[in-house]
């Protein structure tokens, strides 16, 4: 299935991209996808063991499981103010 | 409620204008700015990204809680109708210069201490889950993202 992935700041700099599309399987969940990110992606083999993650928007642990188009976006530590 | 990011100069007077109602006799507006310095740098120029789509629903989430503080000296439940405290705020993202609004943030309540209990939440509630990130440039040309805070899942554990 397909998933898309945002990315900002720093790891938006370090992918080099600030979207991916990713065909992931079926069943996948939040740190299952962030450790195929550190592993296909190159630049983001520097992202930490649990980066935080948004799913749809809204803030996600690492258990939860993806579905079909939905969109996972990896954020660093947020410097807003 | 008026709660954006935007890429746009930040007007307090529009803030001030979108939160006043004849029910609030305390308005306070918070402003903040891009200082020259940082951690013994010289910053000449501050640039903003947000995920601006997310960004306006967690305001929108910071704002409904800030308004719901419990109001002292109203037998601890918060005020509701007319007599809620009214908010705005705006983020502003891109290429800020030294001196320029990143945050304006607008309250107005029926009474002073409200005023600036729901401003300070909303600011220190900014700075730990907003998903926005800041980059500053220093004298001599090298930029760096700025650490920050790490938003636990859920969002609103405060």
């Amino acid at each position: 299935m397909l998933i898309r992935v945002l990315l900002f700041g720093a790891y938006r700099e370090w992918a080099g991209a600030g979207e991916l599309g990713l065909d992931v399987p079926e069943g996948i969940t939040v740190a299952d996808l962030t450790e195929t990110l550190r592993a296909r992606i190159h630049g983001l083999d520097r992202l930490p063991a649990r980066p935080v993650v948004a799913v749809n928007r809204a803030y996600s642990d690492s258990a939860k499981v993806l579905l079909e188009d939905d969109e996972v976006a990896l954020l660093p530590p947020v410097a807003g103010g | 409620m008026l709660l954006t990011i935007t890429r746009d100069r930040i007007d307090p007077h529009a803030l001030l204008d979108a939160v006043q109602r004849d029910e609030h006799g305390a308005a306070l507006l918070f402003l903040g700015n891009v200082r020259n310095h940082n951690d013994g740098r010289s910053v000449i120029a501050v640039r903003y990204e947000a995920y601006a789509e997310m960004a306006e629903a967690v305001l929108r989430e910071i704002a409904r809680e800030a308004i719901r503080l419990p109001a002292e000296g109203a037998g601890g439940t918060p005020r509701d109708g007319a007599h809620a405290p009214t908010v705005a705020v705006v983020h502003r993202v891109g290429e800020l210069a030294v001196g320029e609004a990143s945050i304006g943030i607008a309250v107005a309540a029926p009474h002073r201490d409200e005023a600036y209990r729901v401003s300070r939440y909303i600011i220190e509630e900014v700075k730990r889950r907003l998903p926005v990130w800041k980059q500053e440039r220093y004298q001599g040309g090298l930029e760096s993202w700025l650490p920050g805070a790490v938003p636990s899942a859920g969002g609103n554990s405060g």
